[in-house]
């Protein structure tokens, strides 16, 4: 094969991913400087002006609602979720290793959380805790709500983890007499961390963004993604995008230091090694 | 090596008394017990709720236990209902067609053309990063370029290329179709470029010293290989735009239909039963079709 031509094909292929990226990033792009909008501009250019007035609306006039509130709720519940999902995936993970009683059934059980319409799983939730007399909550039907989400990403980021995982590591392991937990925290862990890393990334920005498994199971108080879909229905001024432009770039920093961290971990070992 | 692990994890080893690699049976019933406790809490237990409300009675307050096949037959006999799954499908199926053949291209692209482990991962990483932001911000973020005034027909009315904006561009099926390509599209790149990825390269040489040309290759070769992926980018974009009300309701203008917007209209109005018993028809229509597309694809190959 020549590896220095590229052919007609690339060239075309290569047209089209150019254009995918666009088509993926513009659309953000345009609302990022749609939001530094002057005070009289609208939802669409021209620009009138450049100012972070919307930004000021956003923090100083109630025209979000309880955003405060909103936003501490959706941060303590992405956490929450990340916790869990790195627990739940993580065990999950090391158990689907090897097969068990059951472990077939459980198998379709996480595909069907992922594939099971998300409204569905809202709704069942919401009437499950009506009709048990429980009010639902972020921290309660809302956290589970979200977990089923989460962790069937986080199991398959587990399994590509293992399918590459040298078991030779845990067996020598085993052979210089460390147990269960030691093999786990001191040879596992290690290994399959940067995998780790993209579970908590997967369960903290999923969950931070949830919005229709969190609908019907939220209760009283909103999370973000809930006032966000709220406002759009109702609120007419480039506000909006000053808050996408915050929530995108919160998000984009959140995977800058995930990915970064894994960069490290992965550094690190490689020097060790070498 | 996984082969001899799995061989020796396939059958008893009764001789070998040390603890194998993988840990004990127990061990693994106790380290699935929190997955099993949160799937069975937060969805088996909801979507039998789901289906046990789908066959109450209800009033303009509450649900009333009663068992009532009313809710089904309201459902299928409005032709409301009939519709608007008609719709829900139609959308399902555009939308498949098109992120199939960008998710098919764009794979191809990253696996074959370009070279570099690197740079393969660089732009995969590319294509997969906004997932991870907010879908509603993402559809929002369409208004600037589609609206009356937008980039769009702004563009076009300076070129003379039209002489009224268009007005299909924003809340319209167009507007509709639109977002759901752009938010679903990387859920047919992933299981595809991971598909692909896994083809033995040699395999594609031998097609081309045979003589096989481009499109040969791709239909004999790489078509056949990337057959999971495939499937399992499909199951995940009909699931997602059948369920889907976020974009629908955003692109859609509020005059747009859906399936979930349909339950969710009815669960506004605290019509939960009837919300339900659509749900039911809902799942199982997806269901279905994910049954049928597992006959054609096998998903655990993958893993």
């Amino acid at each position: 094969m020549n590896r220095d031509r590229h052919g007609k094909s690339f060239y075309i292929l290569a047209a089209l991913f150019a254009a995918f990226v666009l088509f993926l990033y513009g659309p953000i792009a345009t609302i990022v400087i749609l939001s530094f909008q002057g005070p009289n501009g609208g939802l669409t250019f021209p620009m009138r002006g450049f100012s972070f007035h919307w930004f000021h609306a956003l923090f100083q006039q109630q025209m979000v609602g309880d955003f405060g509130g909103a936003i501490t709720r959706s941060l303590i519940l992405a956490f929450m979720v990340m916790v869990a999902n790195v627990v739940i995936s993580v065990a999950g993970g090391m158990a689907f290793r090897r097969r068990f009683a059951g472990s077939t059934f459980l198998f379709y059980l996480v595909i069907a959380s992922l594939i099971v319409p998300s409204i569905l799983v809202s709704l069942g939730i919401g009437l499950l805790f009506s009709q048990l007399g429980i009010d639902p909550a972020w921290y309660s039907s809302a956290f589970g709500a979200q977990l089923t989400w989460t962790i069937p990403f986080g199991l398959l980021i587990m399994f590509a983890v293992f399918n590459r995982f040298n078991k030779s590591w845990e067996e020598a392991a085993r052979d210089l007499g460390a147990g269960p937990w030691r093999s786990f925290t001191n040879v596992i862990l290690p290994i399959i961390l940067p995998g780790v890393v993209g579970i908590a990334l997967f369960g903290f920005s999923l969950s931070y963004d949830e919005y229709p498994r969190t609908m019907m199971t939220a209760g009283d108080s909103n999370t973000l993604p809930l006032e966000i879909f709220a406002m759009t229905a109702n609120v007419t001024t480039p506000v909006i995008y000053a808050l996408g432009t915050l929530t995108t770039a919160f998000s984009a920093l959140i995977i800058i230091v995930a990915m970064t961290s894994m960069a490290i971990i992965r550094r690190r070992r490689a020097a060790k090694l070498g | 090596m996984s082969t001899t692990t799995d061989t020796a994890a396939a059958r008893p080893a009764a001789s070998v008394k040390k603890a194998r690699p993988g840990g004990s049976s127990a061990g693994a019933w106790l380290l699935a017990t929190p997955l099993a406790i949160v799937l069975g809490i937060f969805l088996v237990i909801p979507i039998l709720m789901l289906v046990i409300v789908s066959f109450l009675d209800y009033n303009s307050v509450q649900i009333l236990w009663s068992f009532v096949v009313q809710n089904y037959i309201d459902a299928v006999s409005s032709s409301a209902t009939w519709e608007t799954f008609a719709v829900t499908l139609k959308y399902a199926v555009i939308t498949w067609a098109i992120t199939l053949f960008l998710g098919f291209w764009l794979s191809y692209f990253l696996a074959f053309e370009v070279r570099g482990a690197a740079w393969q991962m660089g732009l995969f990483l590319v294509c997969s990063i906004p997932f991870l932001t907010s879908n509603i911000i993402r559809t929002i973020s369409w208004i600037p370029a589609l609206g009356r005034n937008g980039i769009v027909n702004s563009v076009l009315l300076h070129f003379h290329l039209i002489h009224q904006p268009l007005t299909f561009l924003l809340y319209s099926q167009f507007a509709i179709i639109l977002a759901f390509v752009h938010l679903n599209t990387l859920f047919m790149v992933t299981p595809i470029f991971n598909s692909m990825m896994r083809i033995d390269r040699t395999l594609i040489e031998a097609a081309r010293d045979n003589g096989a040309g481009f499109w040969q290759t791709i239909v004999n070769v790489i078509l056949p290989l990337s057959k999971t992926g495939i499937g399992i980018g499909t199951i995940f974009v009909i699931t997602l735009v059948m369920g889907d009300f976020v974009s629908v309701s955003i692109m859609g203008g509020g005059q747009s239909a859906s399936v979930g917007i349909m339950i969710q209209n009815e669960m506004s109005q605290l019509q939960y039963p009837a919300a339900a018993a659509n749900a039911v028809i809902l799942l199982a229509i997806v269901l279905i079709m994910v049954f049928l597309i597992l006959r054609v694809v096998d998903i655990r190959k993958e893993l």
